[in-house]
């Protein structure tokens, strides 16, 4: 086939759905309006470990309006079939949270009722009501002073030995503090029982894993099972569970035979979903007085809850990033009485790169090397993770772009040496990688007689503008505009695809896409070429491409007609194609992964303890970019997101009875604007045409890598203080 | 939130009548409606004081300042003469939360603002402010924001207010209107200590209104200013803060008006920095030597020991800010 012009892909556009968006007509999960609906209000247990021994509910029962208070005590038996990890789960290994099912509990926070009103006021009242009494446990939550789990281990080479005969030897220790989602949009759910079968309006990157979660959790057949999410107002991780939540809207909206709306309250937020864990990182590096890596010896503790076990990809960068002839890495969960965390944007490489990118720094101060160069030095020629090549790794050229683009050469390599006023200035810089991920996608593509289509997919779109990129490839594949493009996703009866995370969203539901839409326009131009009505009639059809909906001749443009004369003349009412995307199975050939060099320029008032971010700048090698306008938006909102984690965000718990002290947006810190000033991304021109058919690598996890890391050795040129814990606060650097 | 009565005066008598009655006056509402989500706060009936004309900023006779209760935080940092005479309230008033809030939010509401302690925010958490005897889940708690000045061991909590701050090193005094009349209350006795009872904030009477706040003349050229640090550019509450006003005549300080935020219980006046400053020509060791004395007495928490030397530090940058050199 002739390949198509590219009108819309690698175009600045504005988001198909903005004009929805600024003037509220896009409906979040709570938004959506269900006749009759009631609402539900949690109870939250105040204790961090123990058992319920009473529930009074006599007083929130006798508030007008009060319909049902549900606890273990009156809860219907749920059979909470088994829904381990799959293609259609991501529940982690261990024994989820079975809502009111018995008298435990296991962390602070947990549900143990829920109140059902006619009004949410009513139901928030009710619930401050209800009087639940406990035999309450010391909990623990102290991820330094708790047993960890058996180790996940790997090695290669001998890494003691090579530490014990390396010329150059660090022994460093890093913590990261628990870090929360905090997306705009609450978590909330829906829920509407027709007989025995159940619709949820939800807020999930998920439809299909909250499908199976509730189908798992009542024993219904997955299809009587329908969950809508055609908006999600952020997400960063926090929407990839089906959580308990969810099911409690829909237990009580089949005890109350009434729709149920339950959204989260702000504090809920932070134990009625996941977290990105904290961590305790020893790292040993050994290198030679030229700054070749000997060997790295990881050691990482973090956290997880008393009923699963969450782990998340924290080694893959200790393997793969920089050419390590011996690294061993010991990662160990430790289970707390908390709730289950869960990937937040970047997981598990975003901390890794952390501590493994901060060391980095500090053995270039050590050898009085300049970073950049240390890690040119230590360029892998393959992933020595697995022996593959690389499909493209261009992380030298995201050095060379970085470092003349942010004026890296105005950089003392001396800290302390670059003083305005009361503030010292430093520069810093990291390199991150993200795994390219991809699973299996599909798409239903059906162009129809007035020369519009329609594309649906289950997937999602938590705010990366998946409706507008995803429009972008059909429009372009089918030879359209972008406004006869009718772009669909988050319903369960859309053909599946996988979690909106991972950055795999683009790759895999954008290629099936493709697929779909290339299947359309190939069915056309047979169409066309087979007819003798047609202008085309017994053309090539290698020669025909589609441009505004209207085929023609690729070298002589007047030769051709419109979708519509074509399908209306051959009595068509539509054209339809299942697309379809899979990775390749079996052993890959390739090594696959994004990569980028962040920059960063700090001011820090050292008497006062103060870091002031003043620019950044990231250069990526993420493959193709189908939207600079959106990509623009993920790697700005990245840098923030990592601003915070580097200096400010922190959940704190008080472990003398497991409560999070600061679960609100008040005593939570992340950026505001006024902390965020000059962000700045460049993307390395290019495709990846390994990786799947659009040649994309993913982008939203790997703008996230690297930040804190950038930060906190700007802070070290700056001042010359070494933090090697986050966030970054005054009382560290005073 | 639980359930209330709402009504809407506008005037004072009506005000008064319903305060005496129980009623708790509302304003901006950006921190009562909070508390009474939170179910922090639970009171039976609300009287909305937003019509009583106590919107005015005037300046004295005397050349000081009187700010009407109900004057938005806004509009107040904007006045021009509270610009041009007292600039520490505007900058403080300016540093304070969100342009929304600041909005909504009257002079009389922020001085009357509860803690930020998040023990006391969260019901289900021991605290004696909102339930005497109840015990301070703060004191061996997280309390890295907590105060380290006019503490007991009943209570930790600092007071949130930035213009407090300013009220508190200017000298103001509260205007104050109850059933028995008119009365004046100087701005350090009105915010009480927690002592044994953490419950009790302020020295209203029941049923009393605030009707302005009004700054005392004092002796021009005046240069004053606010310093503010927090872990985030905007939108948060002090870690340390420092109110700072100098008098100075032929090279020498004549007058020095000190408070910190941020660390202590109630706004902290410094009068041993005052005397320190007072006759002695500004320099850089001056200010060392004078904001050496910013922490004396204090007794640091767990987790904010750190703000022993940052209030030092405070008061000294703040010092120079306002008094020059280096």
């Amino acid at each position: 086939m002739s390949p198509q012009p590219q009108a819309a892909v690698g175009a600045p556009l504005s988001r198909v759905d903005g004009r929805l968006k600024v003037t509220g007509k896009a409906k979040y999960a709570a938004e959506h309006n269900v006749d009759g609906a009631v609402h539900a209000v949690i109870v939250d247990a105040t204790i961090g470990r123990g058992r319920i021994t009473s529930i009074d509910t006599r007083a929130a029962l006798a508030q007008p309006g009060v319909l049902r208070v549900i606890s273990h005590r009156n809860a219907p038996k749920l059979p909470y079939r088994d829904n381990a990890m799959s293609n259609k789960s991501n529940n982690p290994p261990g024994r989820r949270l079975r809502v009111f099912q018995d008298d435990r509990v296991l962390f602070h926070g947990q549900p143990v009722a829920v109140v059902i009103a006619t009004t949410l006021e009513a139901a928030q009242h009710g619930a401050s009501l209800v009087k639940v009494h406990y035999d309450a446990a010391p909990p623990s939550t102290e991820l330094t002073k708790a047993k960890a789990d058996k180790p996940t281990k790997y090695a290669r080479g001998d890494a003691e030995a090579g530490l014990r005969n390396a010329a150059v030897r660090m022994d460093l220790t890093y913590s990261m503090a628990r870090n929360h989602h905090n997306a705009m949009e609450p978590h909330a759910t829906i829920a509407r029982w027709t007989g025995d079968k159940l619709t949820v309006w939800d807020k999930t990157q998920w439809v299909l894993g909250t499908q199976t979660e509730i189908a798992a959790a009542f024993g219904l057949p997955q299809d009587d099972v329908r969950v809508i999410s055609p908006f999600v107002g952020g997400g960063f991780g926090s929407g990839l569970r089906g959580w308990p939540h969810v099911i409690i809207a829909a237990l009580a909206a089949r005890v109350t035979k009434r729709p149920v709306k339950l959204v989260l309250s702000r504090k809920q937020q932070y134990f009625g979903t996941g977290f990105r864990p904290a961590y305790e990182y020893r790292l040993r590096v050994g290198s030679d007085r030229h700054g070749r890596l000997a060997a790295m010896a990881h050691e990482l503790d973090a956290e997880t809850s008393s009923y699963e076990t969450f782990t998340e990809g924290v080694l893959p960068p200790g393997q793969m990033l920089y050419s390590t002839p011996n690294v061993q890495q010991t990662y160990r969960t430790v289970p707390l009485d908390v709730n289950t965390p869960i990937w937040m944007r970047g997981p598990g490489f975003a901390t890794a790169s952390f501590v493994i990118e901060s060391a980095m720094d500090e053995l270039a101060h050590k050898l009085d090397l300049d970073p950049i160069e240390l890690r040119r030095r230590n360029e892998p020629d393959e992933d020595q993770s697995s022996g593959r090549p690389f499909s493209t790794r261009r992380l030298r050229e995201c050095y060379s772009v970085g470092a003349r683009e942010f004026g890296w050469h105005r950089r003392n390599a001396k800290p302390r040496s670059r003083r305005e006023g009361d503030w010292l200035i430093g520069m810093g810089m990291a390199a991150g990688v993200y795994d390219t991920a991809r699973m299996p996608a599909q798409a239903r593509v059906r162009l129809d007689a007035d020369g519009t289509a329609v594309v649906e997919t289950a997937s999602s779109d938590m705010g990366p503008g998946t409706y507008t990129s995803q429009t972008q490839v059909a429009a372009d594949a089918l030879g359209l505009t972008m406004r006869t493009v009718d772009f669909r996703l988050g319903d369960s009866l859309f053909p599946p695809t996988p979690p909106h995370g991972g950055s795999m969203t683009m790759a895999s539901v954008g290629s099936a896409v493709l697929d779909g839409c290339n299947q359309v326009r190939r069915q056309a131009i047979k169409l066309a070429v087979e007819d003798k009505e047609s202008p085309l009639y017994g053309v090539d059809a290698n020669d025909i491409v589609v441009r505004g909906g209207r085929l023609h001749l690729k070298n002589n443009p007047t030769r051709g007609e419109k979708y519509q004369q074509l399908l209306s003349r051959n009595n068509r009412t539509h054209l339809e194609a299942q697309g379809s995307f899979a990775p390749p199975s079996g052993t890959q050939r390739y090594s696959f992964y994004a990569y980028n060099a962040t920059f960063a320029e700090v001011a820090v008032d050292a008497t006062l303890g103060l870091v002031r971010v003043r620019r950044m700048l990231g250069v990526y090698d993420a493959g193709r970019i189908i939207s600079p306008t959106l990509a623009d938006s993920q790697a700005i909102g990245a840098m923030v997101g990592g601003i915070g984690t580097a200096l400010l965000e922190h959940t704190v718990t008080d472990h003398r009875d497991g409560r999070i002290v600061n679960a609100n947006l008040a005593d939570y810190l992340v950026p505001v604007n006024a902390d965020v000033p000059d962000l700045k991304a460049i993307y390395l021109d290019g495709e990846d045409r390994e990786a799947d058919p659009l040649g994309v690598k993913g982008l939203g996890e790997v703008v996230m890598i690297g930040v804190a890391p950038a930060i906190a050795n700007a802070v070290f040129n700056a001042t010359g203080r070494r933090i090697r814990q986050l966030p970054i606060t005054a009382e560290a650097l005073l | 939130m639980h359930p209330f009565d709402y009504t809407r005066v506008s005037d004072t008598r009506e005000a008064l009548n319903a305060g005496r009655r129980g009623g708790r006056y509302i304003a901006g509402g950006t921190t009562l409606v909070d508390l009474m989500r939170e179910t922090v706060e639970r009171p039976g009936a609300l009287v909305d004081i937003s019509d009583l004309p106590l919107r005015e900023v005037t300046v004295t006779e005397r050349g000081g300042l009187h700010i009407g209760a109900l004057v938005r935080m806004a509009e107040a940092a904007a006045h021009p003469k509270v610009r041009t005479l007292y600039p520490v309230i505007s900058e403080a008033l300016e540093l304070s939360a969100s342009a929304q809030l600041r909005n909504m939010a009257t002079i009389g509401g922020n001085i009357m603002q509860r803690t930020r302690c998040t023990y006391f925010r969260d019901v289900t958490a021991d605290c004696n402010k909102r339930e005497p005897g109840a015990g301070c889940a703060a004191l061996h708690g997280y309390n890295r924001t907590h105060a380290i000045l006019g503490t007991s061991d009943h209570c930790v909590a600092t007071h949130p207010s930035d213009v407090a701050v300013a009220f508190a090193a200017l000298e103001a005094t509260v205007h104050v209107l109850g059933p028995d009349g008119e009365r004046t209350v100087p701005f350090a006795d009105f915010l009480l200590l927690p002592g044994h009872t953490p419950h009790r904030e302020h020295a209203l009477r029941n049923g009393e209104l605030i009707t302005a706040v009004e700054i005392p003349a004092l002796p021009r050229p005046l240069r004053s200013g606010y310093l503010k640090v927090r872990d985030r550019q905007s939108y948060e509450f002090a870690l340390t803060s420092a109110a700072v006003a100098l008098h100075v005549r032929g090279g020498v300080i004549r007058e020095a008006k000190v408070a910190v935020g941020g660390v202590g219980t109630v706004p902290w006046k410094l009068p041993a920095v005052e005397r320190h400053l007072v006759g002695e020509r500004p320099s850089d060791a001056l200010w060392e030597a004078a904001a050496s004395r910013a922490a004396d007495g204090a007794r640091p928490l767990a987790h904010n020991r750190f703000k022993l030397e940052l209030l030092q530090r405070t008061v000294e940058r703040q010092l120079r800010i306002v008094g020059g050199t280096k």
